[in-house]
């Protein structure tokens, strides 16, 4: 059992009155315990399908998701999406509060990522009160709270300005690394790709198909994203991802 | 911003504000004086007629007299207790239809003309039905009162609630919710303000409705009083219970805004 989750030969398309789109064909792939999955692709290529594929809210036409039946899945979306009218520590428990585990336990787990995280003292504050970092933050602690072993980011990332993006990316790779979970992240950022992940799927345009699967090895000790950047191996993977990326457009 | 260099220029600022702030109260203090002065001089030197026109003075002795019997509070008092229930089952039934409606997409698309006629259709129309299905009672008045505030809730509602940004409601799958967390957790404090201007809207309109149903079937309330002092040339009445009604409007439409503004 050295897999978490294997996806084999997955197809899937859209349905619209207009006609069908396919979107996904042929994708097999597989994640291991505390492997970080990297997915890029051009846009269209069904990257964050296959995220919703894995999580459940699709169905795949054809093939096979086969999920390690202990792993739990969390899903991180582009956006925080922090509800307005809850204090940050309302919107941290709404996952657990939907599932009924809003446990004394968990409670624990929460004031420790809280104060980890350095947001202790914005319970009671509104989202609108925290920086983007700091919003980005609450969303992963209230993806966490349910303690899941495989993560899901959809362009996780994004919705942040440059200088943010990589302090929040450095964070939030050192905590799923230091909490040991499993994640795969879509985007559309080549080096973000290759500073966080330890293989890249390409993805080629739709019907996204893979293209390659590079896996990334860092002549450097005690990887970051931050660190990661300056490896001397950062630019051939550039390279070599862009010059994929670049033939499938 | 530039405190010691704006210090004089701000101070003009304020005085200017302060000035026209009192210039607007004064206007409208004056109009009210102008407005009720006219009437009571031209009824107290017969230039109009106090017997058709009533007037302020009649009115005032009128009010005395029907707080002394104690009769006053009696016809308010209804109509308050009819616009407040009528405004309640509104409010109830068109958050709970607006919810069937959003849970269902098909029974909401079947039903949508129907909504749309109805809405559009003058609720005015319906009343003498109401009073032979119903009865010259209560009942009609607060029937009628709910058709004219109804529809325009019902379709207010679920517009707010089919446009509630589709990202949320992904959200809440992604922690695993279903249907019903994303009603309780997105849908419906999503639509907190919406609830709140359609009930603001629907005290007035059940006032409105209630008035329409006392004029055809009933023997109490400030609508009552009006259609019958008018029967019988006892205008004092019917401008009193006028009124009475314009402070009763305003006075619900500001309990509403003070109660909710906090949380709006």
């Amino acid at each position: 059992m050295d897999q978490l989750l294997k996806i084999t030969e997955i197809d899937f398309s859209y349905h619209t009155l207009s006609g069908e789109t396919k979107a996904l064909n042929s994708i097999t792939f597989d994640v291991k315990p505390n492997e970080f999955v990297g997915i890029i692709g051009p846009s269209g290529s069904g990257k964050s399908t296959i995220l919703s594929l894995i999580f459940g809210l699709l169905t795949p036409e054809a093939g096979e998701i086969w999920l390690n039946n202990q792993t739990s899945i969390g899903y991180m979306l582009q956006k925080d999406h922090l509800l307005e009218w809850r204090t940050i520590y309302k919107n941290i428990t709404l996952g657990l509060e939907i599932n009924k585990q809003l446990t004394a336990e968990k409670k624990e787990l929460i004031e420790q990522m809280l104060s980890d995280y350095g947001l202790s003292g914005f319970k009671e504050a509104k989202p609108s009160q925290l920086s983007g970092g700091m919003r980005q933050r609450a969303a992963l602690i209230r993806t966490l709270a349910l303690q899941p072993e495989l993560l899901l980011l959809d362009e996780p990332f994004s919705a942040l300005d440059y200088q943010t993006r990589l302090s929040v990316a450095d964070d939030i790779f050192s905590i799923l690394k230091k909490e040991g979970k499993s994640a795969i992240m879509v985007t559309h950022d080549i080096s973000e790709a290759i500073s966080f992940c330890d293989r890249v799927l390409i993805l080629s345009k739709r019907p996204g198909t893979i293209k390659n699967i590079v896996p990334i090895v860092l002549s450097i000790d005690n990887k970051t994203p931050l660190a990661a950047r300056t490896a001397p191996e950062f630019r051939e993977y550039f390279n070599l991802l862009w010059g994929e990326l670049s033939v499938s457009e | 911003m530039y405190p010691n260099n704006a210090n004089l220029t701000q101070e003009e600022f304020i005085a200017y504000h302060k000035k026209k702030k009192v210039m607007i109260t004064f206007y409208r203090i004056l109009i009210f004086i102008v407005f009720f002065g006219i009437w009571e001089l031209t009824t107290q030197f017969k230039i109009i007629d106090s017997f058709i026109f009533s007037s302020p003075s009649r009115i005032i002795r009128t009010f005395i007299s029907m707080t002394g019997d104690g009769s006053i509070f009696y016809h308010v008092g209804i109509t308050l207790a009819e616009t407040i229930v009528s405004f309640l089952l509104v409010l109830i039934l068109g958050i709970l239809i607006a919810v069937v409606l959003w849970w269902n997409s098909s029974i909401a698309s079947v039903i949508e003309p129907y909504l749309v006629v109805l809405n559009s259709l003058p609720k005015t129309a319906l009343a003498p039905i109401l009073i032979v299905w119903l009865g010259n009672n209560v009942k009609t008045i607060i029937v009628c009162a709910i058709s004219l505030a109804i529809f325009t809730t019902i379709i207010n509602l679920y517009t707010s609630f089919i446009n509630v940004e589709e990202d949320k409601i992904l959200l809440i799958k992604t922690l695993g919710g279903n249907k019903k967390d994303i009603l309780m957790k997105v849908i419906l404090p999503s639509s907190f303000s919406a609830i709140v201007s359609s009930m603001k809207v629907n005290i007035g309109l059940c006032l409105v409705g209630v008035i329409i149903g006392e004029f055809l079937a009933a023997n109490a309330g400030l609508g009552y009083l009006i259609i019958y002092g008018s029967q019988v040339f006892k205008l004092d009445w019917v401008m009193m219970s006028i009124i009475i009604l314009c402070f009763l409007a305003t006075g619900l439409y500001k309990l509403i805004d003070i109660i909710f503004r906090k949380y709006v």
